[in-house]
């Protein structure tokens, strides 16, 4: 009998699993359960992307395209960036389509790190950057931000984390799971802190069309930050590509250069059809994210004022699909809250403990659902908190 | 955002206090706007749609193309009026192009009562020169709501 424990990685074997996926092993096969567990949203992939998809098949463009990615995709990627976000990236040398944003969330920490090299990772925020670094042999460094603060993270906060082993600090914003996002003000403050030290940004963008009253802005627009930051994107929230499964980078050349030698060692390239279809995307399709913008800010307005009709705190979400009400009131910890209203209401909604510390009495519940089913949650919501 | 008459266009049966929640404004303010729109005719009704295909219930829909002539002084609007007032027409519409003039939708039981309405009813009214009749087979779509059920992706676990 091999004792596979004795074989396997460590750092591997170390991993917790995300305290996420029990929700949804409770969940399925309950008759009548509603899930806000999941972060993805419930809309299709507009029909003239996945026609552009199709189209490549019938095309017969089957093969690997190069390393990099599709050269008309990075530069469609490079006029977009452009327009959307004022962000300057060369086509050849500065974009990196990847497998998603974790990919490229992945190749950055594995270019950047070193042994014992610190990352200063905001939280609540999304599971994959605590491992990431760790399977690097880096050590993540968890802040916690604050609902007063908007679950921004201040310049003050950033300041006590640096240490002379701090090599990058990730910016999840638009948040995942709290919804917060980080203004222009907020960043130039963040950027006095970083002005002058060799301390990478990497700036998690995937929500970046997804905010609530104002555009969003970028790490690398700010002076003197893009030449450290490196910007990580994709299409699965913009233009609901989840299951496409593409990404990309986008920074300084020499870093650019090293994760596209790891990518063409561990990936090859991305899917050849997911590219052609996101040529389509970035093209023509600011239509269908401002329609599905629209929808999701209905359905957020709606389930933020229910939540406070309940008697909820709910921190106002301007970006990314979820809410993060606050729990404490209910005198629950977030994980009992959860496993209870699963248990006996059907719902699934996420222990904000789940995403790192500053978590714990806050719950994520996504709005990437319909009306119907957002109404519903509330319904049994308001039955439930009368039973505490 | 989108603003109550496009959400109302898209789900009539959502509630004074959902409305309100999802635009902003007060039930109050909503219930106004509401009020003031049916008035102005802006909102003409509520309805829902029905796919009589999967019911025991028989019923065909027909789309003729109807030739007019114009009456002096009236247009097309007093044929149409003419039309227009039978409870079985269920939509009509005035064409551009030069092949026939309008287009009407009727719905009936079967394809004789159908017809009998045609013959009987559409085709004699003053002005009316011509129609032809077009059986609508399968419906695929109408008003954004698609009638053939999707299939649904397996179910997935993901951490996101």
């Amino acid at each position: 009998m091999m004792d596979y424990s004795k074989i396997m990685c460590r750092r591997v074997q170390d991993i917790q699993p995300s305290g996420i996926r029990k929700y949804f092993d409770l969940l399925q096969g309950m008759e009548g359960g509603i899930s806000l567990g999941i972060g993805e949203p419930d809309f299709q992939t507009p029909w003239h992307i996945r026609d552009a998809g199709i189209f490549s098949l019938e095309k017969g463009f089957t093969k690997y395209t190069p390393n990099a990615g599709l050269s008309d995709l990075r530069s469609a990627i490079s006029r977009y960036l452009k327009r959307r976000f004022q962000l300057e990236y060369a086509p050849v040398g500065q974009i990196l389509v990847t497998v998603g944003g974790s990919e490229g969330l992945d190749l950055t920490f594995r270019a950047l790190l070193e042994p014992g090299d610190e990352v200063i990772i905001p939280t609540p925020s999304f599971v994959c950057y605590g491992p990431l670094v760790s399977m690097m042999h880096g050590t993540p460094v968890l802040v916690e931000t604050r609902a007063e603060n908007d679950f921004r993270l201040t310049p003050h906060e950033l300041k006590a984390a640096i240490t002379p082993r701090t090599k990058a600090v990730v910016l999840p914003f638009p948040n995942n799971p709290t919804g917060g996002v980080m203004g222009r003000g907020d960043l130039e403050a963040l950027a006095s802190v970083l002005r002058g030290t060799d301390i990478m940004v990497v700036s998690d963008e995937i929500y970046a069309e997804l905010t609530y009253g104002g555009r969003h802005a970028s790490m690398a627009s700010i002076p003197d930050m893009y030449e450290r930051t490196v910007v990580v994107n994709g299409f699965s929230k913009a233009y609901s590509m989840t299951g496409w499964r593409l990404g990309y980078v986008c920074g300084p050349r020499p870093i650019i250069a090293a994760m596209t030698k790891l990518h063409q060692y561990a990936i090859m390239s991305a899917p050849t059809t997911s590219q052609y279809a996101a040529i389509e995307a970035l093209e023509h399709g600011d239509g269908d994210i401002e329609a599905m913008r629209d929808e999701y800010d209905g359905r957020r307005r709606f389930l933020v004022d229910g939540f406070r009709k309940l008697g909820l705190d709910c921190f106002e979400p301007l970006g990314a699909f979820y809410t993060f009400p606050c729990i404490k009131s209910t005198g629950l910890t977030s994980e009992q809250f959860c496993d209870r209203f699963l248990a006996e209401e059907r719902v699934a909604v996420i222990p904000g403990s789940a995403f790192g510390p500053g978590g714990e009495g806050y719950v994520r519940a996504n709005y990437a659902a319909s009306m119907r089913d957002l109404a519903e949650v509330l319904v049994r919501l308001e039955r439930f908190l009368g039973t505490l | 955002m989108k603003d109550l008459l496009q959400l109302l266009e898209d789900d009539s049966t959502l509630t004074r206090a959902q409305l309100a929640a999802m635009t902003g404004m007060t039930e109050d303010e909503v219930s106004a706007a509401v009020a003031q729109y049916e008035k102005d005719h802006i909102i003409l009704g509520y309805k829902t749609i029905v796919d009589w295909d999967r019911t025991q219930q028989e019923s065909v829909t027909a789309l003729i193309e109807v030739s007019v002539t114009p009456q002096r002084g009236e247009g097309f609007d007093r044929v149409a009026q003419r039309i227009y007032q039978y409870d079985e027409v269920e939509s009509l519409y005035l064409m551009s192009g030069g092949a026939y003039d309008m287009t009407v939708t009727i719905s009936g039981r079967t394809l004789k009562e159908v017809a009998q309405f045609v013959g009987e009813k559409l085709a004699p009214i003053e002005g009316v020169t011509g129609t032809a009749t077009h059986f609508i087979l399968k419906k695929y779509k109408e008003k954004h709501l698609i009638f053939p059920v999707q299939e649904v992706q397996e179910e997935r676990f993901v951490f996101e």
